[in-house]
């Protein structure tokens, strides 16, 4: 007998691939949101495989906090480079100078909120109608509800109480006029998914992924990289530390683990060990215990 | 937990993955059912343990509630309802799973039909005191009709009724008479669980020694699913033709799609339908390079040996074994929207990559899902209805019954106003 098995990578990945082309077919201008994070990376790569040998058939989007490690723009600039990619950046430093958006205060200001509308505006201006994000459902239980097309009204908001079912293979990309969707081809990916991929598939990342010495501080228990961005205060030390990061993002929420793995393989083996969620350690996520879906339902990822 | 040591006869490179629906009443024990699974398969991180562990004592309650950890958004924390169907990942050391976790209570078969389609097996909770009850039924005829092949009985609650060997056996008896009526399913197994106290879920029971059958967890882990794809019928459901326009690939066309059955070789005999045109495979493409065979469920692309239309919609498959082209299809449907369906409605159906319109014809009959009766003399389907319709569509479809395959078997109806998904249906 033949053996047609499909490993559960594979079967990720021919999912993905699917999704993908899906949303290429079905709207008229879809983008794929790229933060430089190993999701959206999986993500791009996901995407070159998709229309090979043809180019990726849609631009990719930075949403630009401009509290960027300066690591990941220069990744970014590589990739898009090497992909012959379309790279739109929308700025979240622009919009405070333009007024659009207003910037937090307090000590834990952050530019979260900020993202989302810079990200509407920059989904409106680009007049895209799918916005491809890397979310998986394992990273947050509000996410676990979310389709793989989720239907977006002309507020960009989310109503978990309004999704379209989604069966089989089948999804219905229809809207109206200023609506759109969010696409999520890694819906059924895990964190160690992810990983396992990227060694499978010898991708190539930041160097924040891997242990590196780093100067910190340890603040409400989450450990920051000392940045331009992120400055001890009063009372805090600035030590170095062996970390590394679980998750990217703005530099002033991201926060840091301790670690020693400094190859793809010690990296798996520490995240199939790991007894705290890859999220854990997002200040962001932290604020309240709905905050991730709140975000969500004001038209975030 | 080390993936490696722990598996040697797989590496975690190259595990299986297995997908599963649960079904049951919320008072069933379902939410605590999925909670144990990750739990005592340590799929849980501490602090999501520990938030549920704080919201536990909070609240009262004697045990830590782990239902508490399937109830995600803020509004079913609030209300205590639950909203629509949930996606829960965990991975044991031999295998990978994904549970559809659908609410038990309301919209009831809009939501067991949306987690049903994508599975390979159903567990389907019975509370031991209660015994075989209408929504057992219920859910057997659903998991039936989708074609999920393989079906637990979680017998739960065991310890309320002394872990009686003979309930449970008399559960089975019942089960089965009634499963007599059901043509789809492959195998059923029934497993005595308490999945508050975890009996018979990831560890064997000790208080119930006269079951000699597997724990649930190793049931799931160790299941056959493989003869669950179709690898006779070669289909290819064409979503998109790549055209790079680029030197190097200059008349490069390939016919991109991710394989609905069957298996695909280079120099193979093909027919593209609708149009029905012949050609030899050239090529199967993948980023990584050629492939000497595609099968279900690869995404790939495929070049020919000649120039022909084909566009996205169409579909590739070998000239001595077509799939059904036509514009008359007669199916089951499971009807989604608060607005009946009525004979003569127009719709979209969607249909692998194909969209068109759709005019019913007929509702043949609507299932009394609680006795399997059916009802001829009623010709309006209404929210979480079963019924048989026929329609027409305005463009030709390719496609196979839903008991060959899912894939090519299965569709959506969109109503064309409002763009909600209000059917889905399951070619005859």
């Amino acid at each position: 007998m033949q053996d047609y098995s499909v490993t559960h990578l594979k079967q990720l990945e021919s999912e993905a691939i699917y999704i993908l082309r899906e949303t290429a077919a079905q709207f008229e201008r879809p983008v794929l949101l790229f933060s430089g994070g190993k999701d959206s990376i999986v993500m791009t790569h996901l995407a070159m495989k998709a229309f090979w040998p043809a180019k990726i058939p849609f631009p990719l989007l930075h949403v630009d906090t401009g509290h960027n490690f300066p690591e990941t723009i220069t990744y970014r600039d590589d990739l898009v480079e090497r992909l012959g990619a379309n790279l739109v950046v929308g700025s979240v430093e622009q919009a405070i100078a333009e007024g659009r958006v207003v910037e937090e205060k307090g000590p834990n200001a952050s530019r979260n909120m900020l993202q989302i509308q810079t990200l509407l505006d920059a989904l409106e201006e680009g007049q895209y109608d799918a916005a491809m994000g890397g979310a998986r459902r394992d990273e947050e239980k509000a996410r676990a509800k979310e389709r793989f097309f989720s239907h977006r009204d002309e507020f960009g908001q989310w109503d978990p109480k309004n999704q379209r079912p989604e069966l089989w293979n089948i999804f219905n990309g229809r809207m109206a006029q200023g609506e759109h969707f969010r696409v999520f081809p890694l819906s059924n990916w895990t964190e160690m998914d992810v990983w396992q991929y990227m060694k499978a598939e010898n991708i190539e990342l930041p160097s924040l992924y891997y242990a590196h010495d780093r100067e910190v501080v340890v603040r409400n228990g989450t450990i920051l990289a000392v940045s331009e961005f992120v400055q001890p205060r009063d009372g805090e030390v600035v030590e170095t530390k062996r970390i590394r990061f679980r998750t990217m993002g703005d530099a002033t929420i991201t926060g840091a683990v301790e670690s020693d793995a400094d190859t793809m393989d010690k990296i798996i083996e520490e995240v199939a060990a790991a007894r705290q969620t890859e999220r854990g350690n997002r200040a962001d996520d932290k604020r309240s215990e709905s905050a991730m879906e709140d975000r969500k339902k004001a038209g975030y990822f | 937990m080390s993936t490696e040591e722990s598996a040697p006869e797989k590496g975690y490179l190259d595990m299986d993955l297995l997908r599963f629906t649960t079904a049951g009443s919320v008072d069933d024990g379902k939410s605590t059912l999925i909670g144990r699974l990750m739990y005592d398969s340590k799929a849980i991180f501490e602090d999501q343990l520990e938030s549920i562990e704080s919201t536990s004592k909070q609240r009262g309650d004697e045990h830590v509630n782990l239902a508490l950890l399937t109830d995600g958004l803020r509004a079913e924390r609030e209300q205590g309802i639950t909203i629509d169907v949930a996606y829960r990942y965990f991975a044991t050391p031999r295998r990978k799973f994904i549970i559809a976790d659908t609410p038990g209570h309301i919209q009831y078969t809009r939501n067991m039909v949306t987690g049903a389609s994508t599975a390979n097996l159903a567990i389907i909770l019975v509370d031991a005191r209660k015994g075989v009850i209408e929504q057992t039924c219920r859910h057997s005829f659903i998991a039936n009709l989708l074609r999920i092949q393989h079906v637990v009985i979680a017998v739960n609650k065991m310890d309320l009724v002394d872990w009686s060997e003979e309930r449970f056996n008399e559960i089975r008896e019942e089960f089965r008479k009634f499963a007599s009526r059901l043509d789809n399913i492959v195998e059923v197994s029934f497993i005595p669980i308490s999945a508050l106290k975890g009996d018979n879920v990831v560890e064997k029971s000790e208080n119930m020694d006269w079951y000699k059958g597997p724990t649930l967890l190793y049931h799931l882990e160790t299941l056959y699913v493989g003869p669950d794809a179709n690898h006779v019928d070669s289909r290819l459901p064409v979503q998109w033709v790549i055209r790079p326009h680029s030197d190097q690939y200059h008349d490069f066309r390939g016919y991109a799609g991710r394989v609905a059955g069957g298996v695909f070789k280079p120099g193979d005999k093909v027919v593209v339908y609708p149009s029905g045109f012949e050609a030899q495979v050239k090529a199967i493409h993948t980023a990584d390079g050629e492939l000497s065979k595609a099968y279900s469920p690869l995404s790939v692309s495929m070049t020919l040996d000649r120039e022909i239309d084909i566009s996205r919609g169409d579909m590739i498959a070998k000239p001595n074994n077509p799939p059904t082209v036509g514009q008359d299809i007669d199916a089951m449907v499971c009807w989604f929207s608060d607005k009946p369906l009525n004979a003569r409605g127009k719709f979209l159906i969607r249909h692998c990559a194909k969209e068109a319109k759709a005019l019913i014809r007929e509702v043949k009959y609507k299932v009394d899902i609680n006795t399997l009766h059916k009802i001829e003399d009623d010709n309006t389907l209404s929210l979480n209805d079963i019924g048989r319709i026929t329609l027409r569509t305005a463009a030709p479809l390719c496609y196979d019954s839903y008991k060959r395959n899912r894939v090519t078997g299965s569709f959506v109806l969109i109503d064309a106003f409002t763009n909600e998904t209000v059917a889905a249906g399951m070619i005859r």
